[in-house]
């Protein structure tokens, strides 16, 4: 289970990072997309990784030792939606930018 | 009623201008009612950062917490001195830069959601200055950026499309760093109050989780302030956004980044013995040659103050990595001088643009006769931004370098030193160019300049004047500010409470990878 | 794209969504589900009345312009957290109505309502803006 998160974040940085330098506009914002899944699962790797474990304790008296950790569930919604409304508004000037340029470029012109 | 509202000063610099944004987007197709809404909404958010600074002052730390969630679980709002000088002082910025967008921003911009976004924005710098979650900080940055977006392309044109993909590439990088960062954390602590973890931190060993941690922290709010080498994003796309914008830009998003380090470098991380402050220096040098020289090449006056943004960046980044009470004092005397200076000057910029029709020193010029006042308003920022007495940037300079010869970096005194005369050197580029030297081409006649553009700009320049002229209870603030950074007992007791001992912890037992709650007895 | 199917069909799928999403935004005051999801699906359902009969249609259908409707639902969120920093002097601390048969009702069915708006509306905003930008 750690070997395949590690191995599946070291990918998604990898791929990412590689994305993030290209000269095109859409790969860079996927590539940026990339790196946040690649910061989402490595935030839920950070509450330590549980199997069949519900973060939400029901009632009192429970043993929390059942239970997941549910703050970092928490914080990768949140950055989920945030990073969702992010990439949202970032397509829209990216198409905007594309209008008025006529190209993809990231300079807003071919070399 | 009174008391109710002095209870919740915490709270309310940041549910004035998020309810007046709501306000604003619900008349969106009246713009008439948005600029009553924002302008209401400024002075009331003045008025409430205002009481927040007096009620820190007389009463110490201030701390609430949200939807009644004991202090480490929940999101917690806490305001030393430094938070309260950040938040007034974005309060008088908001203010004036609002006033003069009434003459400066056009019909089309207001139609694209000036002032939903503007108070947004506001919302969101001021949610960041007052949050004690370090998570919850990572929102508002989030927030911050969105808003900050949407008002860079407000114009639409190609240089601002082209300035927001850099602008947005940058900051969505540094913003995940940031996430990173806090996640580092969480794995090695198990908590995200800042108040909590000082305690935490305070007691931990060093490891290589925390160091990464750090250095993450350092490198994601280093983008955002602009520091060296990651500072191109800055002058790049600072001057595309319509200068009322570009004015607030100017004055509070960087110092959001640098606010952030010095929350984060005091509270939480020691600077010394982890090889941060060694890191720290080079970069505060980078930061401001680099800044300097690379405003010494241009001619456009908002890429000159751009590059200015930076350079002075560094003078605070030289305050925090000295360290000492009187270096922080220095730093923190000189975030409150530059936001107002800063601000100003583009503000001055914008009225230029409006008396000559360009932004180019080389085409502009003869202001001096034309526009006496203007040229009068515009030499008491410069003069404060170089640094020269009696105006507040001499004192500013004068704390931080002092500090840096009394904690024995002086070759970084030098640095600061040589900066500063290069500062009056682009100062006085602007100053020949713009309004000593007569006008080329045929063009004679400068436009007037509207009452509501010069208006904010003299209340500005009276502010410098008034600390430069008696920087004696502004020193004795800050210094106070700076006790309280270096010794953060008082906001750790005012958030998590009386009993700030153990309290209630929550480990983790590695064996079964699965949170248990260490109950401690409370005293 | 003008298609005779599509575009009725379009009719039923916005209608459908629409009841979905309500249901969802009710249900999530007091089990998974919520406003997040609900807003998202109901800006879908415009979006694909929009994709079959165009934009123009689409925000003549929901006659209000979508950040109209943003503010609304941020004032809705900020309004529901007042009765909590009233009476428990902490802003969002949710209060409950419990009727004897069970059935309760907070002060989060406004802020999610709230919610649903903002999400609604901001969505909806972003994608009529990519159809109009993309066409």
């Amino acid at each position: 289970m750690e070997l395949i998160l590690s191995i599946a974040i070291g990918t998604l940085t990898a791929s990412g990072v590689w994305l993030l330098l290209r000269p095109r506009t859409f790969q860079v914002i996927i590539g940026l997309s990339l790196l946040s899944y690649a910061v989402n699962l490595f935030i839920f790797g950070m509450g330590r990784l549980r199997m069949d474990a519900a973060p939400i304790l029901e009632g009192a008296g429970s043993d929390p030792a059942n239970y997941a950790d549910p703050v970092p569930q928490a914080l990768v919604l949140t950055a989920i939606v945030i990073g969702f409304a992010m990439t949202a508004l970032f397509l829209v000037v990216l198409l905007a930018a594309r209008g008025l340029t006529g190209t993809d470029h990231v300079d807003g012109r071919e070399r | 009623m009174i008391d109710f509202i002095i209870e919740h000063a915490v709270v309310w610099p940041v549910a004035v201008p998020i309810t007046a944004a709501a306000l604003a987007a619900m008349f969106w197709l009246r713009q008439d009612i948005q600029r009553l809404v924002s302008m209401v909404g400024l002075v009331l958010m003045l008025g409430a950062s205002l009481l927040l600074l007096v009620t820190v002052m007389q009463d110490g730390v201030q701390a609430r917490q949200f939807g009644s969630w004991a202090a480490p679980f929940g999101i917690s709002f806490a305001a030393d001195l430094l938070s309260a000088a950040m938040v007034m002082i974005t309060g008088v910025l908001a203010v004036a830069v609002g006033v003069f967008g009434l003459a400066d921003i056009r019909k089309r911009e207001e139609h694209s959601g000036f002032h939903p976004l503007f108070l947004g924005m506001l919302t969101s710098v001021n949610g960041a200055f007052l949050t004690g979650d370090i998570f919850n900080l990572y929102v508002w940055f989030e927030i911050m950026l969105i808003t900050a977006m949407g008002l860079l392309v407000l114009g639409k044109t190609r240089a601002q499309l082209d300035g927001t993909l850099k602008y947005a590439v940058l900051n969505l990088f540094s913003t995940l760093l940031f996430l990173l960062a806090v996640a580092i954390l969480y794995g090695a602590t198990g908590s995200l109050n800042m108040a909590d973890l000082s305690r935490i931190l305070a007691t931990t060993e060093p490891s290589a989780a925390l160091t990464l941690s750090a250095a993450l922290f350092l490198a994601g709010f280093g983008i955002k302030a602009g520091y060296f080498p990651l500072f191109f994003w800055l002058p790049a796309s600072y001057h595309t956004a319509s200068i009322t914008i570009s004015a607030i830009f100017a004055g509070l998003l960087t110092k959001v980044g640098v606010y952030a380090c010095f929350r984060v470098f005091t509270l939480m991380f020691e600077i010394e013995g982890s090889g941060l402050r060694e890191a720290m220096v080079v970069i505060a040098a980078g930061t401001m040659l680099f800044g300097v020289f690379g405003a010494a090449v241009q001619w456009d006056v908002r890429r000159i103050l751009s590059f200015h943004i930076v350079s002075q960046i560094g003078y605070m980044l030289l305050g925090l990595a000295i360290a000492t009470p009187l270096a922080i004092a220095g730093a923190v005397f000189y975030i409150v001088h530059h936001i107002i200076v800063k601000a100003n000057l583009f503000l001055v910029a914008g009225a230029i643009y409006r008396a000559t029709g360009t932004y180019d020193l080389r085409k502009s010029g003869g202001l001096m006769r034309t526009n006496p006042l203007l040229a009068a308003l515009f030499l008491i920022p410069a003069i404060s931004l170089a640094g020269l007495p009696p105006l507040s940037g001499f004192w500013a300079k004068f704390l931080v370098i002092d500090a840096s010869f009394q904690g024995g970096e002086n070759w970084l005194a030098a640095v600061a030193l040589f900066v500063g005369v290069l500062t009056l050197y682009s100062m006085s580029k602007i100053w020949i160019e713009a309004f000593w030297k007569a006008p080329p081409g045929v063009r004679q006649t400068a436009r007037p300049v509207p009452v509501l553009m010069l208006l904010p700009i003299a209340a500005l320049g009276a502010i410098t004047v008034t600390i430069g002229l008696s920087p004696e209870p502004f020193i004795q603030y800050a210094q106070a500010a700076a006790e309280t950074l270096v010794n953060p007992e008082a906001y750790i007791v005012a958030v998590l409470g009386e009993s700030a001992g153990p309290g209630v912890e929550i480990a983790f037992d590695p064996a079964t990878a699965s949170p248990i709650i260490i109950e401690e007895s409370v005293q | 794209m003008s298609s005779i199917i599509f575009s009725a069909m379009a009719r039923l799928f916005f209608w459908a969504m629409l009841a979905v999403s309500i249901f969802i935004l009710y249900r999530g005051h007091d089990e998974p589900g919520g406003g997040f999801v609900g807003g998202l699906v109901a800006a879908c359902s415009v979006a694909i009345l929009a994709l079959a009969d165009g934009v123009p249609s689409a925000r003549g259908m929901i006659r209000v312009h979508p950040v109209i409707l943003v503010g609304i639902g941020l004032v809705l969120a900020i309004v529901s957290g007042l009765p909590g920093l009233v009476l428990d002097a902490s802003f969002l601390t949710h209060q409950w109505l419990e009727f004897p048969n069970g059935f309760k009702l907070g002060t989060t069915m406004i802020f999610d309502l709230g919610v649903y708006l903002v999400v609604f509306g901001g969505f909806l905003s972003l994608v009529f803006r990519l159809y109009e930008e993309v066409s």
